[in-house]
């Protein structure tokens, strides 16, 4: 099987840590991540662990499209604070409440058998 | 032959547009290309060269085997899913133009209501093709209308475009679809209540009405000189221009990670290009066809073609700009959505069919149409232009 330039972050998962590559030379952050940085075309990498800490910048709820009764799930994007965006998951929060640039903290849940970074809101702070 | 505007299209051919066509992909490929062919009044042992989509199933030697087609020296698939509807004619036109086809037949075809439904969870197989979690999939962006409302969300609070808005856009498809005959929505348009009674596709951006449709159908073009185009049975379309803009931290589908998704950068570069090849501007263009997958793409094109300013597509389409007696008729044959989804190649067909003067929704005096799918597009106009 081809080695895969995402291994790094599902491996972080399972350790309860967000980790974003880091090119080893420049130390430019490079999510998703790729093999060579265009910046200084150096193939090798760090990580650098976030800090956990963002705020949401879209979001929809994902359910099956011909089955309206089908489980809601909450995808949304995230800015992090180390100037990343990352997909994942809004949990315990409903749709309607949700506003553009909540801030949001990470924690980790096991989903179909595989540790994913997912996001709450973060009440009384701004 | 200096370049892409010396090439013409010479022949469209498609077939009906359904939800089950009742036969094989590479049936509808074959009978779509052989009307194009026909159309120009050409045989299939004209064709030389053939292009179409990197996502296509109908392998190029098994449409040969079907039309007869003795030798190619030219094929090119286009990337990027629908990105590739118009790119198509910059593949096939510079063929032509650098001398190494003489004639190529751009195809698309397929069963995509009947058979795999792009739109439906999963139909890509990319749960069983992963051996573990990825950024988007395992997350719940499992179809294309997720995928990309999460990208429209921006755009619509940016500009404080609503629901309503995305609404006035369908009613004017469907209105056009409405009276085109061949459209799978002919002879029922709806009212903005329709519209917005709906249920959700993927609340809180996309209704059902907001999303095109899931077709079964093919359809083809033929591109050959411009020169050779004046003895064609139908004459010739000119291709004034054709290119594509793809641009760095840019993605396909997930296109998440660039600074502001508000903003589509690659519809603007990839036009400023279609104003420079072609000496026209915004103000020349009499139709437009623009790529739709669901509604909201519709106004960031309208912006980034510089029809109107940013953030004002909902008052271009709200002050009826967009219909068949406005400044600038758009999707006359009725877009993805009221005509069919043959991935946007069908777009191309209603223009060639403006210029000809033979569109269903006839817009008097066609000269320039402007067809784009976002990172790709085109300008054709008559042969004597």
């Amino acid at each position: 099987m081809s080695q895969k330039d995402d291994v790094y972050f599902w491996e972080g998962a399972r350790e309860g840590r967000l980790l974003l590559r880091s090119c080893a030379a420049c130390g430019r952050i490079a999510h998703p991540p790729v093999p060579m940085c265009p910046h200084c075309h150096s193939l090798e990498w760090g990580t650098q662990q976030a800090s956990g800490r963002g705020t949401v910048y879209a979001w929809i709820d994902s359910r099956h499209p011909s089955r309206p009764d089908s489980p809601s799930r909450i995808v949304a994007l995230i800015d992090l604070e180390e100037g990343v965006r990352i997909v994942s998951n809004l949990r315990g929060t409903a749709l309607d409440a949700i506003e553009p640039d909540a801030p949001v903290e990470v924690f980790f849940e096991e989903i179909n058998g595989h540790a994913m970074p997912q996001f709450r809101i973060v009440e009384g702070r701004q | 032959m200096n370049g892409i505007r010396d090439t013409a299209i010479v022949g469209i051919g498609q077939t009906e547009f359904s939800k089950n066509s009742g036969r094989s992909e590479l049936q509808l490929a074959a009978e779509a290309s052989l009307a194009a062919i026909s159309d120009a009044g050409l045989s299939p042992a004209d064709i030389d060269g053939m292009v179409t989509f990197t996502l296509d199933s109908n392998d190029e030697l098994d449409l040969m085997r079907c039309l007869g087609i003795a030798e190619l020296n030219w094929t090119a698939r286009g990337p990027f899913g629908g990105a590739a509807a118009s790119a198509t004619m910059q593949l096939a036109s510079a063929a032509v133009a650098s001398g190494a086809a003489r004639a190529v037949l751009i195809y698309r075809a397929f069963n995509e209501r009947s058979g795999r439904r792009f739109g439906q969870p999963d139909a890509g197989g990319y749960a069983a093709a992963m051996s573990g979690p990825d950024f988007h999939f395992a997350y719940g962006l499992d179809t294309p209308a997720k995928i990309y409302a999460l990208w429209y969300q921006r755009y619509m609070r940016k500009y404080g475009v609503t629901s309503e808005d995305l609404g006035r856009y369908v009613v004017v498809a469907r209105e056009h679809a409405a009276t085109n005959p061949a459209a799978w929505f002919y002879g029922k348009p709806i009212t903005l209540d329709d519209h917005q009674n709906s249920r959700w596709i993927v609340e809180p951006i996309l209704h059902l009405l907001d999303c095109c449709q899931e077709s079964d159908g093919g359809v083809a073009i033929v591109v050959t000189s411009a020169d050779r185009a004046k003895d064609m049975k139908n004459g010739g379309v000119r291709v004034l221009a054709a290119t594509q803009s793809h641009r760095f931290g840019g993605q396909i589908m997930f296109d998440y990670y660039r600074d502001d998704l508000a903003e589509f950068e690659e519809t603007r570069t990839m036009t400023e290009r279609l104003w420079k090849d072609s000496g026209l501007g915004p103000s020349d263009i009499d139709v437009a066809m623009i790529y739709e997958n669901f509604s909201p793409v519709v106004f960031l094109a309208l912006e980034g073609h510089g029809f109107c300013k940013r953030g004002e597509a909902k008052d271009f389409i709200r002050d009826g700009h967009i219909r068949l007696d406005g400044s600038l008729p758009l999707n006359t044959h009725g877009g993805l959505l009221g005509e069919a989804y043959i991935h946007g190649v069908n777009n191309i067909l209603e223009g060639v069919r403006q210029i000809r003067g033979t569109a269903a929704n006839q817009v008097a005096q066609a000269r320039h149409v402007l067809v784009s799918a976002s990172r790709s597009g085109m300008i054709l106009g008559p042969l004597d232009t």
